[in-house]
């Protein structure tokens, strides 16, 4: 299952090395655990987009349990499981409503890849048998909800919608109620991206959550906030302020399919409490998996 | 989480204060701080370090000096090198008397490309430019869509027909030809640096089409990654610029100076917003200030050289030698604003000591800033040189004579006695003080990224307050008596 992430990530970091000559093979190196080695430990942690904070505790604990040990395979064992245990446990995947529809709020920044990500969840949840509906409430971005039609025709879904420009809190809404009506087990519902800074874009997103409560009991389920694998220490903050505004429950990590590793996981687990839930590995459909903090551990590492 | 270099260098570095020299062993500990931030800035991690032995070396022997904080003499190299490092930029679009010239973007995923390629088109258009945009995304759902809104909007042409990226694109070419439109923007589909397929076809385009310019977009939220995507997309195209977008949130950038550093290849846009008008040049000493987590302080520096540009020499050499008199006349304060006024930067008149005072709140800051100088206007030149002079007669006549209160020439000249101290107070500090003590003074909130602070209170960034910040302001006043 992770086995294309896993070559693709291999590969990309064979690039890394080109561009970065003198980056030894980490624990394959003979000596002791001191100064240089926990240099390069801190760089190969820093370059995969970990940050101050979470490097900060694995250098410290490395130096704890092991200074002026011999490497050994034991170190790697190490911290790898320090990784490890500041992720989440396997993600259970959606938390379905006990009757009623389901409702999934995808939320984030410009162009993380909600939309798509929308396509291949509606897309995974029919293949698990459930029924499908999408709420376009992108009422902003040029050709965001014609983008979402394309999607839906081919992953044959529903699709609820209304014209650019129009209220996207009524655009939920409407969906809502059409999901009662007609016995969808799900709703996922498209957002524009917003940058995190923007507070009206975010009083309006806090609308459409207000909305969705109002409409189903216990929506939304769940809050899923789209993550660029891409992106560096601002993930933390984003993950903060959108939890802020609409308490988010998980992240969808995206993009993971390119060379960066999305290191700002592991603060925003230990920051902000948001496990990763799922990630995404390409651009089609069947680009969607559920996150597995083991396999993503040795990725890092690979 | 983060306050900018400058106050962990100052805890880091206050203690050298006047005591000899600077030396590698005394600014390791402000050193430290400089990489902490960097990194916190997504500058890359071989980049940041390279940067530090830059700085140590220039650092290193400099005097310490009495009147100014260490600290800020560090800031100071860092400001520098940085802006040494990312600048010169050179904004320039080719233009062709006999030929359109062609652009190209390229990109990640989502990175900003289509809407840049519309903002690019306005700017032209706006410049008397007859811009062409070209749909060769055929990959992503609704892509030629999103581009032909964008050209409604904007009134700029949109070229696309549904056979393959290079066809587009050459098809494109003799399009704009036929119609006599003299600038192709070229909008890709997104792809990812380690896609060989994906690259190939941008180096058919590019053999095919020959672009004149090929610009990388580029997320200002991106992390570590940002140089080898640079440094992949330079290879394989030889780029000419860099496009930063997405630099309307509060992510530090770093890329704007790991890409410039690995590839030498300029950042020469950015993108402030989903508008199309949301595109300006890129400034090398805005984005070190942001870097640096320090506010936009050369935005003003900039406003300022530019006033003072504008003030003849020898107006400038007798505001000084006045102003170090502590003899700061009403006409000096008349010519300072007048500059301001000559750039129609209304948002620089709150940024200037003093001129915030003059503003009854509500008032539309031109109109309060004319009733200003319509009074000094009505003065005799004895008047202005020494306001002291004014009784209850000569304010008469010059409340009449601007059709004023006499009240109100009153209060402006008890505000002018306030400017009047704090220019005095100015004028003994540093340059580099003088700016900060201007811009603390400012409503930075906007321009102060990853200050932790700002966003929460949100209370200065000049945005409309919701009722509900507006209750929650009273009741914290209400607290605090
Ligand atoms: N390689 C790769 N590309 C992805 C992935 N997810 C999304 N994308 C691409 O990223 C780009 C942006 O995706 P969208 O789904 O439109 O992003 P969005 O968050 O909805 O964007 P806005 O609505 O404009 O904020 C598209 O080109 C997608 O094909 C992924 O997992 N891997
Ligand atoms: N806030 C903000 N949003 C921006 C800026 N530039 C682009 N965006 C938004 O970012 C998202 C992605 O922009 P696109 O222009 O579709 O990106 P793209 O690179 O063409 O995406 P693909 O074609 O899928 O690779 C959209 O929601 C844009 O509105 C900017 O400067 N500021
Ligand atoms: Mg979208
Ligand atoms: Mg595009």
């Amino acid at each position: 299952m992770f086995g294309s992430l896993f070559t693709k990530i291999k590969k990309s970091l064979a690039r890394t090395r080109d561009v970065f000559t003198g980056v030894v093979d980490l624990f394959r190196g003979r000596g002791k655990v001191d100064k240089v080695f926990l240099a390069e430990l801190e760089k190969r942690l820093y370059l995969a987009d970990v940050g101050g904070f979470a490097v900060g505790v694995i250098v410290d604990r490395v130096r704890q349990a092991f200074q002026d040990k011999e490497v050994s395979e034991d170190v790697q064992t190490f911290v790898k499981q320090q990784l490890r245990e500041m992720l989440s446990d396997p993600s259970p995947g959606i938390s379905y409503a006990p009757s009623g529809p389901t409702v999934v709020m995808i939320v984030g920044v410009n162009g993380s890849g909600k939309t798509t990500t929308i396509a291949k969840l509606a897309h995974r949840l029919k293949a698990d048998g459930k029924k499908v509906l999408v709420a376009a409430c992108d009422t902003y971005r040029a050709a965001a909800v014609e983008q979402l039609t394309v999607w839906c025709q081919r992953i044959d879904c529903d699709i609820v919608k209304n014209a650019q420009g129009s209220d996207p809190a009524s655009v939920a809404h409407d969906a809502c109620e059409k999901a009662k009506a007609r016995g969808f087990d799900v709703a996922i519902v498209d957002t524009a991206g917003r940058l995190h800074t923007q507070a009206h874009l975010m009083r309006e997103l806090e609308k459409i959550h207000k909305v969705v409560t109002r409409q189903v009991e216990g929506a939304p389920h769940e809050t899923l906030m789209v993550l660029d694998a891409t992106t560096g220490q601002n993930a933390v903050t984003q993950a903060e302020m959108f939890s802020k505004s609409v308490k988010c429950t998980g992240i969808v990590l995206t993009k993971l399919d390119g060379s960066a590793k999305g290191g700002a996981i592991f603060a925003i687990k230990q920051k902000v409490g948001l496990p990763v839930k799922y990630i995404g590995v390409g651009e089609s459909m069947e680009d969607l998996e559920p996150f597995d903090p083991d396999s993503y551990v040795e990725a890092l590492f690979s | 989480m983060f306050d900018g270099i400058q106050k962990g260098l100052r805890e880091a570095l206050g203690k050298l204060r006047g005591r000899g020299r600077l030396s590698a062993e005394n600014i390791r500990e402000g050193l430290r701080e400089v990489r902490r931030a960097f990194l916190e800035a997504d500058v890359n991690f071989n980049v940041t370090n390279d940067f530090i032995a830059r700085v140590e070396e220039q650092a290193v022997g400099q005097d310490v000096l009495e009147r100014v904080n260490p600290a800020d003499q560090i800031v100071k190299i860092v400001f520098d090198e940085l802006v040494g490092l990312m600048g010169p930029v050179d904004h320039k679009i080719p233009v062709f008397k006999d030929r359109p010239a062609i652009l190209m973007m390229c990109g990640l995923q989502g990175a900003g490309k289509t809407t840049t390629c519309g903002k690019l088109a306005l700017k032209l258009r706006d410049q008397g430019r007859r811009p062409l945009l070209v749909a060769a995304d055929l990959q992503r759902p609704a892509a030629v869509d999103q581009l032909k809104v964008l050209g409604e909007q904007i009134k700029v042409p949109v070229f696309s027909e549904a056979t393959s990226p290079v066809q587009v694109c050459k098809n494109a070419v003799a399009f704009a030809k036929q119609n006599s439109l003299d600038v192709i923007i070229l909008d890709t589909a997104g792809r990812l640096q380690i896609d060989k397929e994906l690259m190939d076809e941008l180096n058919e385009i590019d053999r095919q089409v020959q672009p004149d310019h090929v610009y990388l977009v580029v997320d200002a939220m991106i992390g570590q990654e940002a140089v080898n995507v640079a440094k992949t997309f330079n290879d394989a195209l030889t780029l000419n610029g860099t496009i930063l977008t997405k630099l309307d949130g509060d992510a530090r950038g770093g890329a704007a100076l790991s890409i410039k550093a690995i590839t030498g290849v300029q950042i020469k846009f950015i993108g402030v917003g989903e508008k199309l008008q949301a595109l300006e040049e890129f400034r090398p000493e805005s984005m070190a200030s942001r870097i640096m987590g320090q506010g936009d302080l050369m935005g003003l520096v900039e406003k300022v050289q530019q006033i003072q540009s504008q003030v003849s020499e020898e107006d400038l050499k007798k505001q000084q030698e006045a102003l170090e008199k502590g003899q700061f006349t009403l006409d000096d304060f008349r010519m300072h604003f007048q500059n301001i006024q000559k750039m129609g930067m209304k948002d620089m008149i709150g940024r200037m000591p003093g001129m915030a005072e003059m503003i009854p709140e509500g008032e539309d800051p031109e109109v309060a800033l004319k009733r200003v100088q319509g009074m000094i206007d009505s003065m005799t030149k004895k008047e202005r040189n020494d306001p002291d002079v004014i009784d209850a007669g000569r304010r008469r006549r010059i409340a009449t004579g601007s059709g004023v209160q006499s009240h109100e020439v009153t209060q402006f000249l008890k505000q002018f006695d306030t400017v009047r101290a704090l220019m005095k107070q100015m004028m003994s500090m540093s340059v580099w003080q003088r700016i900060k003590m201007v811009t603390g003074m400012t409503k930075m909130g906007a321009f102060n990224p990853g200050n932790e602070g700002m966003l929460k209170t949100k209370g200065n960034t000049g945005h409309r307050k919701s009722a509900k910040e507006r209750a929650e302001e009273r009741k914290k006043k209400k607290k605090k008596r």
